[in-house]
């Protein structure tokens, strides 16, 4: 009898490492097949606006300075630069919000004034504010890895949302509900 | 000739960029003064990964954000800031894939456990094995 309970259980481990490799190819291709998430998430979301005071990227708008996130309604700060091409497809996203009401203030990551004029008479300038960071250290200080990106910052100055990568037509809605989220 | 003009033209023409125009930023490219704080800092860029380019070490790109840290870093260093301090600075902003130098926390201690505790168990299966024969 106990032999027969031996032989089986010899039977069943014999298939163990066949089942550990099958388990083994199964992780592999989950990992080959899956869609790869490139994107790096900040992780300030829920934190305050870190302290930054930026000079004008150009001469007929104002720079950017922390405190004028603070009061009033939520508002966008996004990321861009002349430079960026999926910042110019983007643009009449930002437009559409603006008309909506919505506050942007513009961060231009390495850039030079002539050319962020010159983006902004081919695309159209939706920015209230624009800031001009020579060195990055605004992406670095709020945990932004490229351009463009968009963050909601409540009216406690607090980051609420990023979105990374251009505002497509269709998520301009979501942005709407982020925003309004913000405001509570 | 015209088709010739065309070709010229298009050869002369300045390549679209998705890149920024401006200097590099101060610490991007230059070394510190002091050896010491160079040696520091050029450990730690090592550690810290490129944002841009996701395989490599700020110390190891060209993409100009790399540029941007490496210069945020040598200055920071030059400041007296502790090299761990900055490095935990870049965490609380981009989470732990920032950075090159596992920690331990709640979710990576298997990784640290699973092979002490393989070892060990080879070490138990081994001595069974051979240890018994040399009592015998």
């Amino acid at each position: 009898m106990s032999g027969g309970t031996d032989r089986k259980t010899v039977r069943w481990a014999l298939w163990l490492p066949l089942a550990l490799f099958a388990g083994f190819v199964g992780l592999v291709l989950i990992g080959l097949l899956r869609p790869a998430d490139r994107e790096v998430a900040s992780a300030m979301i829920g934190k305050p606006l870190p302290p930054f005071d930026l000079r004008a990227a150009i001469p007929d708008r104002p720079g950017l300075a922390h405190a004028q996130f603070v009061g009033g309604k939520p508002r966008l700060l996004n990321i861009f630069a002349s430079w960026c091409i999926p910042c110019a497809v983007e643009a009449p996203q930002l437009d559409a919000l603006a008309r909506q009401g919505v506050e942007i203030n513009g961060v231009a990551i390495r850039d030079r004034p002539e050319d962020v004029a010159a983006f902004l008479a081919r695309n159209g300038n939706p920015f209230a504010r624009i800031g001009a960071d020579d060195v990055s250290q605004i992406q670095l200080a709020i945990g932004s890895s490229g351009v463009p990106e968009t963050f909601v910052i409540d009216a406690k100055g607090t980051i609420r949302y990023q979105h990374i990568g251009e505002i497509r037509p269709d998520q301009v809605p979501l942005i709407l509900e982020k925003l309004k989220e913000a405001e509570q | 000739m015209r088709l010739v003009l065309a070709m010229v033209a298009l050869l002369l023409a300045a390549p679209v960029q998705a890149q920024d125009t401006l200097p590099p930023a101060p610490y991007a490219y230059r070394q510190l003064d002091d050896p010491a704080l160079e040696a520091k800092a050029q450990a730690l860029m090592l550690t810290l990964r490129c944002l841009k380019c996701q395989s490599q070490s700020i110390a190891d790109s060209d993409a100009p954000m790399a540029g941007d840290m490496r210069s945020q870093v040598r200055q920071r260093i030059a400041a007296g800031e502790d090299p761990e301090a900055i490095r935990a600075w870049l965490v609380e902003r981009y989470g732990d894939y920032v950075s090159y130098a596992p920690r331990v926390t709640a979710l990576t201690w298997p990784l640290f456990a699973v092979p002490a505790a393989l070892l060990a168990l080879a070490a138990l299966l081994l001595r069974k094995r051979f240890g018994g024969k040399a009592n015998a």
